[in-house]
């Protein structure tokens, strides 16, 4: 754990110069501008510069960042006087599967739209981090996502990514015309009996 | 009178249908929440942020989307009880304190006796927060009216100061999380000469990149901070990202999917018991109740601190104080009495001040200005058809959350077996589809996820994030009033700390802006003098 401080400090103190560099450049298209020009307190009378806030922030960050690090050699922080590991096996398995599972999610989005890549994404979750029974994981991964469809895209037509342009015409296209011509009722149905469907499977799948 | 007449009005809005029904299922998802370990009021608040601007559109009363989410911060505040007692483990770190004495009346057989009195004393605790709020709040907010620009930064300072003097947390830690948050906050474009800032690869430098990889000129999204960072970094996207995935994966790998519940037997007859049983908690309670609003309304202090403050009060001034940890029902009513007074207190200075209480606060104060509303001093004269409806909601919530709370306490057991692994991927995909339904980007939720796993690790090596939340609602004003305070002073900060500082008469109430710079200065400095205290008498630097 204090390897992993005493690194993060690091990183994060080196991130801060870099803001503090970042802050005191000029805008593109200023050719004589003077690097930090813009980090003074009252610039031509008119007040602190663009840079001023964020520079000295980022200082106060590296400051804080040196603070850390004296602590963690001095060992006068918790994690610096920790024998623990930063990720033991479980926690690194579980952030490769889980932050996998996720990062993969996001890829999909746009492959295979939204509401498919959370079918996928609930479905892996549930079999390979769950090991439900697979009726349940499969029930679940098609009525969430059904149910976020009927919300989002239907009843509140905030709409979501469709994936490529064939699932769009060949897929969402029919169902968002054959939903949006029904009244509320029915889609209050559709969720109840979606619902009812999902925790009866959830019932059995318990017993 | 007059605001009587305006509170009447107020609970004649909030109880309309629409607002009552968001009361209702606000109150429900809070329980909800809040009832599973390690998410607490700030998640669900920030995860369903993004739903409000459908019912924001779907009603068209401004009230609407606030009561949503004051009800799942009250209903939270309820629901936190319920996990720390039957499962020992805090529904959030408002609930820590209810775990000492809620844990062991579990153990003994009492825990249907444990969530009663949790449930009436946060019942108490809220109505009494809420007419201390009704009071209190129009004078605050008269008083405000006449704060400058320095006043404002100078409260702000106070608040990012609690943080450091009072958070309990590593003290450069902390200011590192306030310092990174105010910076996220510039990213973008400075809102005085309208310069791009902190984009981090201009297009020159984003088109040498390009070529070096050999990806032509045409600039690929992922390379594409241009449009990426010019658009800021939005609040929501790191609150969800923070409180959606880095506490859900850290929850994951703290309770390793493993708790054990005590079983716990619920009827209408034990209920009652439950509530004759409270007069062995009135003192508590009344503690809880006080302590709990006025620690609350403490910029940047919370539910937490004044949880705890409570429970070790009630301890302190108790007869029996050895019977506390073993079971004691005044050390179940205090902290729970005191997290709903405090999260009731700690809308008091983001209502009249601008300034959230806690961080939850700070995401319902950035989910107001969402949605257009300006929170401050002259919210309550400008926007009374907002303000009065919410106060009114208060109440009807509080009443709400101790019906919902003692007549479904079974299915909330219920649903505390439900599997983790089940609910883990909801709300991993709510945060997901939340934040693209807020923005309509990608961009956005891909940073939601990255801030997700940068938390997650900055978590597990005990940065607080909390400082982080709060600084980022908090930047873009504080920067704009230490700018124009400074522009008034002639770059001269003596504005903020000199009561004697002339200001040629362009400023008005001189001496809040210094006396509040040096109560924030002596909280940055008491962390440091206590330190240096005890190194002189002996003990050791780790101690201290």
């Amino acid at each position: 754990m204090r390897r992993a401080e005493f690194i993060t400090a690091i990183i994060l103190g080196l991130l801060s110069v870099y803001l503090m560099w970042k802050a005191g450049e000029g805008p593109e298209w200023d050719t004589e501008y003077v690097h930090w020009a813009n980090t003074g307190i009252n610039i031509d009378g008119s007040g602190p510069g663009k840079g001023f806030w964020p520079f000295y922030l980022a200082l106060g960050m590296l400051v804080s960042c040196i603070w850390i690090i004296i602590n963690t050699i001095r060992r006068t922080s918790p994690p610096s006087q920790s024998d623990e590991p930063f990720m033991d096996g479980y926690a690194k398995k579980m952030l490769l599967l889980v932050g996998g599972g996720l990062i993969g999610f996001l890829i999909l989005i746009d492959l295979i739209s939204m509401y498919a890549a959370i079918a996928v994404f609930i479905f892996y979750y549930m079999q390979i981090l769950g090991r439900h029974p697979l009726s349940l994981s499969v029930a679940t991964c098609l009525v969430v996502p059904f149910w976020l469809y009927l919300f989002f895209d239907i009843v509140m037509t905030k709409v979501q990514p469709k994936g490529t342009r064939w699932i769009e015409d060949t897929f969402y296209n029919p169902v968002g015309t054959f939903f949006r011509d029904q009244s509320l009722l029915v889609i209050v149905l559709c969720f109840a009996v979606s619902g009812a469907i999902l925790a009866v499977i959830a019932r059995s799948a318990r017993h | 009178m007059e605001i009587v007449s305006a509170l009447m009005d107020g609970l004649w809005i909030a109880v309309q249908p629409h607002n009552l029904a968001l009361a209702v299922i606000g109150v429900i998802v809070g329980l909800f929440v809040g009832a599973l370990p390690g998410l607490g009021s700030v998640n669900g608040v920030a995860i369903l942020l993004p739903f409000t601007f459908v019912i924001n559109e779907a009603t068209s009363d401004p009230a609407a989307p606030m009561i949503f989410l004051a009800a799942i911060y009250y209903g939270a505040m309820y629901g936190g009880a319920i996990s720390s007692i039957t499962l020992g483990i805090p529904g959030a770190s408002t609930a820590v304190a209810t775990t000492f004495d809620g844990r062991p009346m579990a153990l003994q057989g009492n825990a249907d006796r444990a969530l009663v009195t949790a449930a009436v004393a946060s019942f108490i605790g809220g109505t009494v927060a809420t007419l201390f709020f009704t009071g209190f709040a129009p004078i605050l907010s008269s008083v405000a009216l006449d704060f400058g620009n320095p006043e404002i930064f100078a409260l702000m300072l106070l608040a990012f100061a609690t943080f450091i003097g009072l958070g309990g947390d590593d003290i450069p830690k902390t200011m590192f999380s306030i310092f990174f948050g105010l910076l996220l906050a510039t990213v973008g474009f400075d809102t005085i000469s309208g310069e791009p800032r902190l984009i981090f690869m201009n297009e020159r430098e984003q088109t040498a990149v390009l070529e070096t990889f050999g990806a032509g000129t045409e600039a690929v999204p992922f390379f594409d901070s241009v449009s990426w960072f010019s658009r800021g970094i939005q609040f929501l996207v790191l609150a969800i990202g923070v409180y959606g995935i880095g506490e859900m994966i850290w929850t994951i790998n703290a309770s390793r999917y493993k708790v054990t519940m005590t079983e716990t037997t619920i009827s209408f007859r034990r209920i009652m018991a439950g509530i004759v049983g409270m007069k062995d908690a009135w003192k508590g309670t009344m503690i809880g109740s006080l302590l709990g609003f006025f620690v609350g309304i403490l910029p940047a202090a919370g539910a937490t601190p004044g949880s705890l403050m409570s429970y070790g009060v009630s301890k302190m001034t108790s007869r029996n104080p050895k019977s506390y940890g073993e079971g004691n029902p005044d050390g179940v009513a205090a902290p729970e009495a005191a997290n709903n007074s405090a999260s009731t207190g700690a809308m008091l200075p983001m209502m009249t001040l601008g300034i959230p209480g806690s961080p939850t606060t700070a995401v319902l104060l950035a989910g107001m200005v969402i949605w257009g509303l300006e929170p401050g001093p002259r919210l309550f004269e400008d926007r009374p058809e907002f303000v009065w409806p919410l106060i009114g909601s208060f109440y009807i919530s509080n009443i709400v959350a101790v019906l919902v709370n003692l007549a479904f306490i079974p299915l909330f057991l219920a649903v505390l077996r439900m599997p983790f692994t089940i609910l883990a991927p909801v709300i991993f995909v709510l945060s997901i589809i939340g934040t693209y339904a807020a923005y309509d980007n990608m961009y956005d939720v891909w940073l939601m996820v990255l801030f997700g796993f940068g938390a997650y690790m900055l978590r597990i090596l005990d940065y607080p994030l909390a400082p982080a939340v709060l600084a980022v609602v908090l930047g873009t004003t504080a920067e704009e009033k230490m700018r124009q305070s400074l522009l008034l002073s002639d770059g001269n900060f003596a504005i903020f700390w000199n009561p004697f500082f002339d200001r040629d008469g362009k400023g008005q109430e001189w001496w809040i802006a210094p006396v509040t710079t040096w109560i924030a200065v002596i909280l940055i400095v008491l962390p440091i003098i206590i330190w240096a205290v005890r190194k002189i008498r002996g003990g050791s630097p780790a101690e201290a």
